[in-house]
């Protein structure tokens, strides 16, 4: 009896403690936000105030007169990387796991490597390409140049999440009479839900926040993304951090918004990258 | 990953035994041939999409950066694309430029540094978030988001918090009685600066892997361990760390290998400055290439083909650690 007391008591304790630590780690997340709020001439303050104690939406009315406009671009380039990604590497991954291919387990050894090429490298490269085909400034250039960041991954989650799939229930499609690629869009697709689910989930995250893509092929025109958006806010004024945060804040709403609804896929995402099963 | 499993349980797929297991006889091996073919060329199918993108898209922009950094470019050439062959003159450029030294010194720093941090917080957490208690998995999600945050986000607010005059982290030193550091701007701690924020946005990685691997020690190991009387920090160093060791090194080279091409955050925060005393190789390498009027492409090219062959040599390390920890 005092032994399970004493356990509840631990556990009460390390929940105080995980509250604590979990409050550290997330202040710079709250600071954020407390900023947006404060009004511009209590900005420089000292000490500065800890709490917004006189709200003002002053910061966030900057956001919706300036930002939209980026913010719809970063929505369809996400969007679009997503579609892209999938395409490219749920048939990949389909076949690496399933169909044996000639040549596997080097395509597999290449996109380990892909993954370990700095992006400001392909920025480079990308960059004379893009110049020679005129596309420079387009949102479909971004689309090209942020899939090349999701695409490795998305194979190798594919691989191994289709590889775990039963053979019996393949081998029934085939039995019906399905073919490989029936079989696949109709059996094997349907199944994966929660690869594909991990695979978008990323895809849409890095398209989202990607900065040096944007930064580099992106330099003029209406249709640049949010994180341009608040890097030439930055620029511009750097007296108004308010809004400056305010567009932050709006900027990590999709973080915010898919770790909620999708906390198991992104853990599973995070380490499916690094450590096996 | 896990490729080399994958194609040995692919060969153990009975997928094609319906198939097969029908036939008999003489006409069975030619039809068993006939029949791989077919299914050789559906999986060159299936893969096509991806081959043809690989080649447009990773090797192309690679051989297009190579190229660059064997010519001479000015900006006129490189619109016309008619530069000059010059060889190693832009690697021997770059290798004698006065920035080559402390842009890779801070690049080992910032990377070492970063991670070493990075993995101690971790594992830390990581031990303190497998014991059970409530609101443990609630409170480990929350622990993603700054690894979500899109790192302009994070870099911004950072910028903020280091701010001279009116951060809040003078202002908490000022609390303790220390007088106020010019993060940003100050050559003695730019460096540092980013160094920090780094470590905040890589700790979730750090404790998300680590946790996992710690999962799949088994519980028995330490009740035997609390039988044998002992403690938690003997548990610690007998049990816990000899047998993460496999998760740790994969851990710690994928952060070796990511840290590397940390770009964004520096330039957001710092652009490499004052001078060059937060520049790492990738800025530098933006900054030759994209950072000023004048674009030195070729230096730049140079300069990031160096950060890949570095890049290039963890990654194999990490391959050859996952290969025979696989085996």
């Amino acid at each position: 009896m005092t032994v399970h007391r004493g356990s509840a008591r631990r556990s009460r304790l390390h929940t105080v403690i995980g509250v604590l630590l979990t409050a550290v780690m997330l202040f710079p997340v709250y600071w954020m936000l407390n900023v947006s709020l404060t009004p511009q001439q209590d900005m420089r303050k000292s000490p500065p105030d800890l709490l917004p104690l006189h709200p003002t939406f002053e910061g966030y009315r900057a956001v919706l007169n300036d930002q939209m406009p980026y913010l719809g671009t970063s929505l369809l380039i996400g969007l679009g990387t997503v579609v892209l990604t999938l395409v490219l590497a749920a048939p990949a991954g389909f076949a690496l796991a399933r169909l044996r291919p000639w040549g596997g387990g080097f395509l597999g050894l290449a996109l380990l490597v892909a993954q370990m090429i700095p992006g400001i490298v392909m920025a480079m490269g990308f960059y004379g390409i893009f110049l020679d085909l005129g596309l420079l400034n387009s949102w479909w250039g971004l689309i090209i140049a942020d899939s090349t960041i999701a695409v490795p991954f998305g194979v190798m989650i594919f691989t191994a999440f289709m590889s775990g799939i039963p053979g019996e229930l393949i081998a029934a499609a085939r039995i019906d009479g399905a073919g490989t690629w029936r079989t696949f869009l109709s059996v094997v697709l349907p199944v994966s839900r929660n690869a594909v689910v991990t695979v978008s989930l990323f895809s849409f995250l890095w398209a989202w926040s990607d900065f040096v893509f944007a930064n580099t092929l992106d330099g003029g025109g209406d249709l640049r993304p949010i994180t341009l958006g608040i890097y030439h806010y930055i620029g511009n004024n750097n007296q108004e951090w308010n809004a400056i945060m305010a567009t932050a804040v709006v900027a990590s709403i999709p973080a915010a918004v898919l770790l909620v609804l999708a906390q198991r896929y992104v853990a599973a995402g995070v380490t499916a990258g690094a450590v096996k099963d | 990953m896990t490729i080399a499993r994958v194609d040995r349980r692919s060969q153990r797929s009975p997928a094609r035994s319906g198939a097969t297991g029908a036939t008999h006889g003489k006409d069975s091996s030619a039809l068993r041939r006939r029949q791989r073919r077919r299914s050789r060329l559906t999986a060159l199918a299936f893969l096509a999409p991806l081959v043809v993108y690989l080649a447009a898209f990773y090797l192309y922009p690679l051989y297009r950066n190579l190229d660059l950094s064997l010519r001479d470019y000015t900006v006129r050439s490189f619109v016309a694309g008619d530069a000059p062959f010059s060889g190693l003159d832009n690697f021997r450029t770059v290798l004698g430029d006065p920035t080559f030294g402390p842009a890779m010194r801070h690049t080992m720093i910032f990377t070492f540094v970063s991670i070493a941090f990075q993995y101690v917080a971790g594992l830390a957490l990581a031990v303190f978030f497998n014991r059970h208690f409530r609101l443990a998995g609630t409170l480990r999600a929350l622990f993603l988001i700054p690894w979500l945050l899109p790192l302009i986000v994070s870099a911004s607010t950072w910028s903020w918090m280091f701010n001279s005059e009116s951060g809040v982290i003078n202002y908490a030193l000022h609390l303790v009685g220390v007088s106020p550091v010019d993060w940003l701007n100050s050559p003695d701690w730019a460096l540092t600066s980013v160094v920090i924020a780094n470590i905040w946005i890589g700790i979730p990685f750090n404790l998300v892997i680590l946790y996992s691997g710690l999962q799949n020690i088994p519980a028995e190991l330490y009740e035997a361990a609390a039988l044998d009387g002992a403690s938690a920090w003997q548990q610690f160093r007998r049990v816990t760390f000899p047998l993460l060791r496999p998760v740790s090194a994969i851990t710690l080279l994928l952060g070796l290998v990511y840290t590397l091409k940390v770009f964004d955050l520096i330039w957001i925060m710092t652009k490499g400055g004052p001078g060059d005393a937060s520049s790492t190789l990738a800025t530098w390498s933006y900054q030759l290439g994209f950072g000023t009027l004048l674009p030195k492409f070729g230096p730049g090219a140079a300069v990031g083909n160096i950060l890949i062959l570095i890049a290039l040599v963890f990654g194999l390390l990490y391959i050859r650690v996952q290969r025979r920890q696989e085996a």
